[in-house]
């Protein structure tokens, strides 16, 4: 699966884009993320798979596009 | 001929859409970075009446980006010298300087007077504000905000409860200093401009039908490489969590204290802050020459009458200590800094310097 990162998530994963392993749902790949780069458990984003927000644990189909979307304050 | 020849002979857009303009009303919260540009255009395009609040004054540090300001602006306030620039560019529409700092006491009677909300403000307490006072007030919002060298664009309530607002993207509010905002981070002046330019286009093909709008969803853009992503949003079942419903529940919100900036703290804590970054600074509200004075600690003494002019003083701080005596009169002066300065870690040492001295 293909993961899209955006704004401090981006920053903390080192990249915008990177294709890992398949998760069987966000939960589990969030608590891999959260794992693998701890500074993400601070922060609040939005999810959304192939372009549609997603709210609760949601079953991730082989090969879908997962994005991390976290809040911007700036003006 | 008119000023608006060149849009309206345009296919799909026509006079139609050109009345529509004229008889509509925009309020832009915040002349900052993408406030410029959007009111550059929104009366370029002849929204029939454009109101600006900004309680801030132009500063040096923001001619980078708010495009709308020069050298002669610098220290006038930000609402009143863009109105003054837009009123002079044009005289076929109306413009309305509202000199204040956005409050939830102001807000409702403020949106209440425009059709169309356009949030360009630069922190995460305003940003829930506006959105709860939209809600209420049944407003839709074009909301556009940065990070860095990205941006994102949305247009939230355009069709009342049916619709995403920004609680069902971020039912949990980051902490206001989660994410860094521009004068923490930097901002090449470009990207305000270019997602100001879009939030003004979104309010026009919004208030138009011109095209498709975002409506719903969520434009993502990076300037560095030009990626952009779109995102359909949807329905949070958690959206209505500490939710305002009415004017008396806005009331009763501290948004400063929803987005983690609580408005007390001990001593240990404050003298923490202190010692372990230069962004704090410790201020006495208390009249000069009230006793016991304060002598080993470094602070500032601003009384609580004067702190309303106080604003270039504490400005460069990003967490601001006030005490007192007791820890009420410091209390009221965070109540009164708030929103000057929404995002600022602004605490009342509780207890005041008798419990410093006597605990």
């Amino acid at each position: 699966m293909k993961l899209l990162a955006f704004g401090k998530i981006a920053e903390i994963i080192g990249k915008q884009e990177i294709e890992i392993e398949n998760f069987p749902n966000t939960d589990i790949l969030v608590g891999y993320l959260q794992q693998q780069y701890p500074a993400l458990k601070d922060l609040k984003f939005s999810i959304a798979i192939d372009k549609k927000q997603v709210n609760g644990n949601v079953s991730i189909t082989t090969g879908a596009e997962v994005a991390l979307l976290p809040p911007f304050s700036g003006g | 001929m008119d000023r608006f020849e060149r849009q309206y002979i345009l296919p799909g857009f026509g006079p139609a859409s050109q009345q529509k303009l004229r008889k509509t009303s925009v309020l832009i919260i915040g002349a900052g970075g993408l406030g410029c540009p959007a009111l550059l255009y929104l009366s370029a395009a002849g929204i029939g009446k454009i109101g600006i609040i900004d309680g801030d004054l132009v500063s040096l540090s923001n001619l980078n980006r708010q495009v709308l300001f020069g050298k002669e602006d610098l220290g006038k306030n930000k609402a009143e010298s863009a109105a003054e620039i837009i009123q002079k560019k044009y005289d076929d529409i109306e413009v309305e300087a509202i000199p204040y700092f956005l409050t939830k006491e102001n807000i409702l009677g403020i949106i209440q007077n425009y059709d169309l909300i356009l949030d360009g403000s630069d922190n995460f307490p305003t940003r829930y504000l506006v959105n709860d006072a939209c809600l209420i007030a049944g407003k839709p919002l074009v909301f556009g905000a940065i990070y860095q060298h990205e941006g994102q664009v949305a247009i939230f309530n355009a069709k009342g409860r049916h619709s995403i607002n920004y609680r069902d993207l971020y039912p949990i509010p980051p902490s206001a200093r989660e994410v860094p905002n521009c004068n923490e981070t930097g901002v090449l002046g470009v990207l305000p401009g270019i997602i100001g330019t879009w939030m003004a286009a979104e309010c026009i093909k919004y208030l138009t039908g011109y095209g498709d709008s975002l409506e719903d969803k969520m434009l993502f853009y990076d300037l560095l490489n030009h990626n952009s992503y779109q995102v359909q949003l949807a329905k949070n079942p958690d959206r209505e969590q500490n939710r305002p419903k009415n004017h008396s529940e806005l009331q009763t919100m501290d948004y400063q204290d929803f987005c983690g900036l609580s408005a007390q703290t001990d001593w240990e804590v404050a003298l923490s802050l202190l010692r372990n970054t230069n962004q704090s600074v410790l201020v006495d509200v208390r009249e000069l020459g009230e006793q016991p004075e304060l002598v080993d600690i470094d602070h500032i003494q601003i009384a609580l009458a004067d702190l309303p002019n106080s604003r270039s003083q504490l400005a460069s701080f990003q967490n601001i200590l006030l005490f007192c005596q007791s820890g009420s009169r410091s209390l009221k002066a965070v109540d009164m800094l708030k929103s000057q300065f929404p995002d600022k870690n602004i605490q009342s040492v509780e207890g005041g310097i008798l419990r410093y001295l006597f605990d």
